[in-house]
């Protein structure tokens, strides 16, 4: 087996907490004040230093040459204190990192674009910021003004360009890197859908037909699942685990939200989330609606079962929110449905205080399995979310109870469909004769 | 490619050593180099009306307007030599070694947002901008020597053509000295800028006293006994000098005070570009 490409050996990173950024030449003087002073002092009269934060911790793993690695975790997990010092941008505070090939690393597209130069001279530039030299960017020239899309407007100065066309140049030149580690966090959040797949079928191909090495970073795990063959797990500047992508992913949603079951309240004001914090989401209990009420069967979500919902959010003031949402993931985290009030256009207006909410769902297509559900609630487009609990917990989907009507063999996808798929050989020779 | 591969191998670890220097790394990104060289010439008159012309109309207009200040109305002597001619050859060192310090002075600053996305050598930025500044200065000594010409057939001033050659021939180690001298300057203060942003506001005033104590609009002879320390300690003073003098035959600075002046240019870019390393290792979280 040969090396691996990039081994990280107890790797931390510290940070000064609040002090970021904020160095003055008057912070600097107070603080050798104060160490003079407290020198004066007594042992155990000295007051408390300013707090440090470890934005990572002794993380160690190995990527062999080939593989593609997601890198997955909430928000201030890690992950982008870990992809700069990775991109050398940085220093650890600890810890080695040997890297054996060459790393381009996408942190952000179009970094470099000189607005007031043309598209080509961008392509130069640009390429050469990412560790291209000018022979290498000269042969891949057409190559990215083709996958651009621009080859009109390349004489125009960049600043001229929409957001969109000013995204895809600068995506085309990242894509035709030739490095053997690439490193990419999040770029693909920006730019239309057609374009977002463009990107990802051109990573697919960089991993199938050129064994590129991949760190990748996103909040989608649909695309992570897709893309990555293994997945790290980063939780409060640690590596939680580290292995095969479904097996991590099913992790992240699953992740210390067990099996909730049905007719219990569920608590939700304790649980990770990001948000302003004007609204929070308070509690939830599902049943089983098609369940006549006290039956046995209304412990349990079967296939086809109707879903009745019970949410409760606490509102510190009174706002209208454009969207309210209940989302169902699958456990490597595709997005299978979401409930979502932008789709039936109602407005939901929010009191100070606690506000209930009813969900009915149609029949859920679901096959046996454990499913993740979320909570979304915005208050308008393209604002930050109120709150947001990406996995809340999870709920299991049963095969129906044996009785004749829901009597059908178990198939493996998440989707329940009916079909038919017989052999045509007979009408073929029907035809024939 | 697949050689440089198996021999590719870098580690990334905390607190490397002051002496350290990746001139592998500037080697690998030379082609950066120049097209940021490039760069940072072509947007500096892109969107103006006159264009590159903007660098013989501004040290023109200042020439015209010491003329008018320092020679006629103040009446500080020449050394013997048309006022024009005298500002206009002391200018262009002097705005290459000024505009080398302010502008590479705040590189963290500037370019926190290229820095904080992508890794290359840092040094490539202000080395750039220290090598955009020569064409700047090529330009400047072109509008000298037309000035200088002009001068001659109009008899005003007797030069002999060989005295140019070897001004020409000679040129270049000047702007070598020059480009040490501002790259130490501007490197260790863009290190100091990057932690302390209240030194970026004392750079130019830092820069405008020390025109004033470097013979531009004066000349090193004329400086009274009591000050004369000033210029000898000034190490820009004997360069300033030296360019006047292959041109226009005014007298030089001892040779000893031009061999200090370079001596100290190599050790003040030495510690210019170790701090400036050092402050880029960690700039990222502190910008």
């Amino acid at each position: 087996m040969a090396q691996p490409i990039i081994s990280i050996h107890n790797v931390s990173k510290q940070y000064r907490l609040g002090k970021i950024g904020m160095s003055s030449l008057r912070d600097e003087l107070q603080r050798w004040w104060e160490r003079r002073r407290e020198a004066a002092m007594p042992p155990g009269m000295k007051p408390e230093r300013p707090q440090n934060f470890w934005a990572l911790r002794d993380v160690s793993f190995e990527v062999e040459p080939g593989q593609v690695v997601g890198l997955i975790g909430r928000n201030g997990a890690g992950k982008s204190t870990l992809l700069k010092i990775l991109s050398r941008i940085t220093e650890p505070s600890k810890g080695e990192i040997h890297l054996r090939g060459r790393l381009a690393s996408l942190l952000e597209v179009g970094t470099g674009f000189h607005p007031e130069l043309s598209g080509r001279e961008n392509i130069f530039l640009n390429g050469a910021v990412l560790g291209m030299t000018k022979a290498e960017i000269r042969r891949k020239f057409d190559e990215i003004v083709e996958f651009s899309e621009v080859a009109k407007f390349l004489d125009t100065p960049v600043k001229r360009y929409s957001s969109g066309m000013y995204v895809r140049l600068a995506f085309a030149i990242a894509a035709h890197l030739e490095p053997e580690i690439l490193i990419v966090d999040e770029v693909l959040a920006v730019g239309d859908a057609e374009f977002q797949r463009k990107c990802i079928a051109k990573m697919e191909s960089l991993r199938k037909t050129e064994g590129r090495t991949i760190l990748f970073v996103s909040h989608n795990a649909e695309v992570v699942s897709r893309l990555c063959t293994h997945c790290v797990f980063m939780e409060r500047g640690q590596v939680k685990s580290f292995g095969p992508t479904a097996e991590i992913i099913a992790q992240y949603h699953g992740h210390k939200h067990g099996l909730r079951r049905p007719g219990e309240w569920i608590e939700l004001n304790t649980l990770p989330r990001t948000g302003t914090g004007r609204a929070t989401f308070h509690r939830v209990r599902f049943r089983n609606s098609s369940a006549a009420n006290g039956s046995s069967d209304a412990q349990k979500i079967y296939s086809h079962s109707r879903l009745n919902v019970d949410l409760e959010v606490m509102a510190n003031e009174a706002f209208t929110a454009h969207s309210l949402a209940v989302t169902i993931f699958s456990p490597s985290g595709i997005k299978l449905m979401n409930y979502d009030t932008v789709s039936t256009g109602d407005l939901v207006r929010l009191r100070p205080g606690l506000n209930r909410f009813q969900l009915h769902t149609d029949e859920l297509p679901l096959n046996a399995g454990n499913y993740t559900v979320g909570f979304w609630l915005e208050s308008h487009r393209g604002a930050p979310p109120v709150d947001w609990i990406e996995s809340a917990f999870q709920i299991e989907v049963s095969s129906p109870p044996d009785t004749d009507v829901w009597k059908k063999p178990l198939s493996d996808g998440h989707v329940v469909s009916s079909f038919q798929l017989r052999p045509v050989d007979e009408s073929l020779g029907q035809l024939a004769s | 490619m697949s050689t440089l591969t198996r021999s590719y191998h870098v580690v990334i670890k905390p607190h490397q050593k002051w002496l350290y220097f990746d001139w592998r790394g500037l080697v690998q990104y030379r082609d950066l180099l120049f097209l940021l060289v490039r760069r940072d010439f072509i947007s500096r008159y892109k969107q103006t009306v006159l264009g590159p012309a903007w660098f013989i109309v501004s040290p023109v207009i200042t020439t015209l307007v010491y003329t008018v200040i320092f020679s006629r109305a103040l009446g500080i002597s020449t050394a013997g030599v048309p006022p024009v001619l005298f500002y206009l050859s002391g200018l262009m060192g002097w705005t290459y070694f000024s505009t080398v310090i302010s502008t590479t002075a705040t590189t963290f600053t500037a370019s926190a947002n290229l820095f904080g996305k992508v890794y290359f050598p840092r040094v490539v930025v202000p080395f750039a901008l220290g090598m955009s500044h020569c064409i700047t200065f090529a330009i400047q000594l072109t509008t000298f020597l037309v000035v200088l010409t002009m001068h001659e057939v109009s008899g005003r001033v007797d030069i002999s053509l060989e005295n140019v050659i070897a001004g020409l021939a000679l040129t270049p180690f000047l702007l070598l000295h020059l480009a040490l001298l501002g790259l130490g300057v501007g490197l260790t203060l863009s290190s100091v800028t990057a932690k302390y942003r209240d030194i970026q506001h004392l750079v130019p005033t830092l820069i405008n006293l020390w025109m004033f104590a470097s013979p531009v609009i004066y000349p090193t002879r004329r400086v009274p006994e009591n000050l004369a320390w000033i210029t000898e300690l000034n190490p820009v003073a004997p360069v300033i000098e030296a360019f006047r003098h292959l041109y226009l035959g005014t007298p030089t600075m001892s040779l000893s005070a031009y061999a200090g002046s370079a001596l100290f240019a190599v050790l003040l870019f030495t510690f210019g570009v170790l701090s400036f390393q050092r402050t880029a290792r960690t700039v990222a979280d502190i910008v």
